[in-house]
């Protein structure tokens, strides 16, 4: 993505200070200005659902605060300051220094100070995320990388059932906490050990157990796929890549037929878990019937802005299951471009032949400038972020915020992924569009 | 010394005003140490958590104007706090009843080859579609820490779009690492309001009052006020259009809400303009509130009908403000904010009754541009009883430790992220996050009531406390609340 950006929807690297706070106890040690912590979590969590600073976030972060006198004579000795007496005040299991634009210009040897802390025995890892790098997808596999190189031990012996769930982003994902239970779920309904490292559940044991597993699972386009590779790489351990975020019967059943023949689980097993959960969810699905068939006030086409999780995963719930008709999708991250012809791929893949154009990297201009040339014949759904909700209303359209910002609704547990959260995200669109008249 | 304003940059207010972010002693102490131009040294912490950075505090103003856009030179994640800034925006375009609409900002998104090869070209295409996607009526270039330490030529780059962009194109050094104060940000906000955008006045207009504040909530309780006197308030500088701007001096007086926010562009516009500066303590509850209508009525030649308007408010506001200090008997708080509410709030409390039993300050700014103390710590000073008082650029472990030795009723804080730990220890938390929160007398009441009913149902923080635990070792509590202050060299 080199162009500007108008309308944000992503951070910076160090971003992924989210996805360590998102561990339980694990404590990041900010190295750069003093306004990054505030900036980054003030994006990811507050105006993104009101997330909180949990545990230990926002203002809580040891920070080092760097001023004029780091840059000009360098910050390590502030580091190492920040990160003895980080120790000895806050209550942590794992601490994690990450750098911002002015340690990775000035050249801090960041490296340097954190060895001297873990040959002293400190749990503590380092990872150079300055902004500049990249966006907090990027961010987000430096930090598995540090995991990997600098914390996580070989196992024994691979845990028969174990699976590792890597998905959403925590944070940027508004929905992460409750998407990654409802994996979980799934997982757990056909008789395997889900491992979610982030959220509310064992924190560090659950990192810990990491190089245990029989195999990890990759929920997601591409985010993460170097992840699991390195995890191959060095515990050997395998992974099965499923692209789309499962929302609703027809992916959560095709999600669960392929996890169950990857991990050995007996197709009849798997079968029966479809089977139940398929007649629980159409159970509601058939009392929506008669609004969708009997309301004067269904949605034209729709247009998803997000990440490629969300605007894939919805855009298959959309055609498959609700039987809609896409118009254009944007993808907001910066997809590299060598994973993009496999997110063409499975936006080749739908029921009826059905296609949509898709944007990658698209901004707020590409939205404003790409919706301008469209004309809707009846009020289009828009599922996008906070900022949507303008060109949403310059359209006359529904929108309903679904992906990073989303500043106009508190989010906690809920999720849109899995057969529930098809009913909930089913629930959530037509309130809004009930909600538009009266 | 005058403002400068012959310069690009504003200088931090660490070389200007000999600002502070680090301190632990009294109120009495600080307020003497730093009278007559004295001077504290800044004590620096060997321990720190994340606070904040000017480019968020210029960023926060400049978005606000409405035909405005800004050029943010950096790398994507220092937009992060506009997100925030497009919240703040469309509440105020909700009371404004103003339609949605989105911040006007674009980020340059700068890349690794940036920092090697320069940006220079990055905010080149950022000035370029900022014109061809807004058609701003000016344009303002916020700088980052990536851009200043490669130190990329702002000016140079605006020199050379200038024909192709027919507006003015203004550069904010808001670099986050220049100074610990983020309300360094607010000058630089100011002083490039003050050199692209503010002519000289075309007439003056008696009858207007630059009145400086954030969101604005409180503008019908002022456009009453002020109509009581003659005058109209144009709020500045969020929700105000380039043009309005550019006459600010025309006013017949600058008031501001907040002296920490105002005081730079407030003094500048006396220099420069002759438009009087109320330099009065801020207006929060009763005092403030009535000296600050006596300085505006003083500029603007209106005493009496000052005195009578303050008269009739206090009149319809008296009997709450005595029930209000019977129900806080015996109440006790800490408070932490900016310096210009800490300072003001610390006279809000005592009005109410509450005792203060200690009061943090995110920074300090020993004086103001045109030279002398900030009045309401001067008033503050003056009462009987001294008060511990530290100044930190909200070092969270210090304020968690202070709590839990002090065990206040309340806490009153201002800054988002601040009040939730209080809350988290079970101590009843009360954010002041509107800027008219306390404002006046009908304010005063408003707020008294709101804290009435904080204390009179405690579940939420009182079940919250006994779940939660906040992230600090038991060693920590043990020690000193400013153990990683680095003592005054005496």
């Amino acid at each position: 993505m080199a162009g500007v950006i108008e309308q944000i929807r992503n951070v910076c690297a160090l971003g992924a200070l989210q996805s360590v706070i998102a561990i339980e106890r694990a404590i990041p040690i900010i190295h750069a200005g003093p306004g990054c912590g505030q900036k980054l979590w003030s994006a990811l969590s507050n105006g993104n659902g009101f997330q909180g600073a949990g545990y230990v976030g926002g203002h809580s972060v040891p920070c080092s605060n760097a001023t004029e006198q780091e840059v000009v004579f360098g910050g390590e000795e502030k580091l190492r300051q920040t990160v003895e007496n980080a120790l000895k005040v806050m209550d942590g299991d794992l601490f994690v220094i990450m750098t911002g634009c002015t340690s990775d210009i000035v050249g801090d040897d960041v490296g340097e100070v954190a060895r001297s802390f873990q040959a002293k025995g400190a749990p503590l890892v380092y990872v150079e995320t300055g902004g500049f790098k990249g966006d907090n997808y990027f961010g987000h596999e430096l930090l598995w990388d540090a995991l990997i190189d600098q914390y996580l031990k070989a196992a024994d012996a691979p845990k028969p059932g174990l699976v590792n769930v890597f998905s959403v982003l925590p944070f940027q994902d508004p929905y992460w906490t409750g998407t990654l239970h409802a994996i979980a779920d799934l997982l757990q309904s056909l008789g395997l050990s889900p491992n979610v490292i982030y959220g509310p559940g064992e924190g560090i044991a659950s990192l810990n157990k990491v190089p245990a597993a029989q195999f990890n699972l990759l929920l997601s386009p591409w985010a993460g796929l170097k992840t699991v590779e390195r995890l191959k790489e060095k515990f050997g351990t395998p992974y099965l890549h499923c692209p789309v975020l499962p929302i609703g019967a027809t992916e959560s059943g095709a999600f669960l037929r392929n996890v169950g023949e990857f991990a050995g689980v007996p197709a009849e097993q798997v079968n029966a878990v479809i089977e139940r959960e398929e007649r629980r969810y159409y159970y509601y699905v058939e009392r929506s019937a008669d609004l969708l068939f009997e309301t004067r006030f269904l949605p034209g086409h729709f247009v998803t802005v997000a990440d490629s999780f969300y605007s894939l995963g919805l855009t298959r719930f959309l055609i498959n299951d609700l039987g809609l008709i896409p118009e254009v999708q944007f993808i907001t991250e910066d997809v590299p471009e060598h994973h993009r012809s496999l997110i063409d791929a499975e936006f080749a893949k739908f029921d009826e032949g059905l296609v949509s154009p898709v944007f990658y990297g698209a901004d707020g201009g590409t939205v404003r400038d790409e919706l301008a040339k469209r004309s809707f014949r009846e009020r289009p759904l828009i599922l996008g972020s906070s900022w949507d909700r303008v060109a949403a209303r310059e359209l006359n359209g529904y929108p309903l915020s679904v992906a990073m910002p989303v500043s106009d609704r508190l989010v906690l547990s809920r999720t849109y992924a899995g057969y529930d959260g098809a009913l909930r995200l089913t629930e959530d669109i037509y309130s809004v569009i009930l909600g538009s008249f009266q | 010394m005058a403002i400068n304003l012959n310069i690009t940059e504003a200088p931090t207010r660490e070389a200007r005003l000999g600002a502070i972010t680090g301190y632990a002693g009294t109120l009495k102490e600080l307020v003497a140490r730093t009278g007559c131009g004295g001077a504290v040294k800044n004590c620096d912490r060997t321990f720190s958590q994340a606070s904040s950075c000017s480019s968020g505090c210029a960023q926060t103003l400049l978005a606000g104007i409405v035909d405005a856009a800004i050029v943010n030179h950096a790398p994507i994640g220092c937009a992060g706090d506009t997100i925030y800034h497009n919240i703040a925006n469309q509440y105020g375009r909700f009371y404004r009843q103003w339609g949605n609409r989105n911040i006007q900002l674009v980020n340059t998104n700068m890349e690794e080859k940036d920092t090697v090869f320069g940006g220079n070209e990055k905010l080149r295409e950022g000035i370029l579609e900022a014109w061809r996607r807004f058609h701003p009526k000016a344009i303002f270039v916020t700088t980052s820490c990536a851009s200043g330490i490669i130190g990329d030529d702002i000016r140079g780059v605006i020199s050379e779009v200038e024909e192709e962009v027919p507006v003015p194109v203004i550069q904010v050094s808001c670099e986050g690492f220049r100074s610990k104060v983020w309300a360094s940000g607010f000058d630089a906000a100011f002083h490039a309001v003050l050199t692209g955008i503010v002519k000289p006045p075309r007439e003056k207009r008696p009858e207007l009052v630059n009145m400086i504040n954030f969101r604005g909530s409180a503008r019908a309780y002022i456009t009453r006020l002020f109509g009581e006197l003659g005058l109209e308030p144009r709020f500045i500088i969020p929700f105000a259009t380039v043009e309005e701007l550019a006459y600010v001096s025309e006013a017949a007086v600058t008031a501001t809400v907040c002296t920490t926010l105002g005081s730079y562009f407030g003094t500048a516009l006396e220099e420069q303009y002759g438009v009087p500066y109320v330099k009065t303590i801020p207006p929060h509850g009763f005092a403030g509130i009535e000296a600050w209508l006596r300085g505006i009525g003083a500029a603007v030649g209106k005493e009496a009908e000052v005195e009578r308007l303050i008269a009739s408010e206090r009149e319809a506001t008296e009997a709450d403000l005595a029930e209000l200090r019977r129900r806080f008997r015996g109440k006790r708080a800490v408070l932490g904010m900016g310096p210009s509410y800490a300072q003001s709030y610390l006279g809000v409390l005592e009005e109410l009754g509450i005792e203060v039993l200690h009061a943090a300050s995110w920074h300090y700014d020993p004086r103001y541009d045109y030279g002398e103390q900030p009045p309401a710590i001067v008033r503050a000073a003056a009462r009987e009883n001294d008060v511990t008082f530290s100044v930190g650029d909200q070092q969270l472990y210090e304020i968690t430790n202070t709590l839990s030795r002090l065990k206040p009723d309340l806490y009153f804080s201002r800054h988002p992220g601040s009040s939730v730990w209080a809350a988290k220890l079970g101590i009843t938390a009360v954010p002041v996050i509107d800027e008219y929160t306390a404002f006046g007398h009908c304010g005063l009441v408003n707020f008294g009531w709101r804290i009435v009913d904080a204390l009179t149902n405690r579940n939420f923080v009182t079940k919250l406390a006994q779940r939660v635990k906040l992230p600090y070792s038991d060693w920590w509590y043990e020690q000193d609340p400013y153990a990683f202050l680095e003592k005054e060299a005496v």
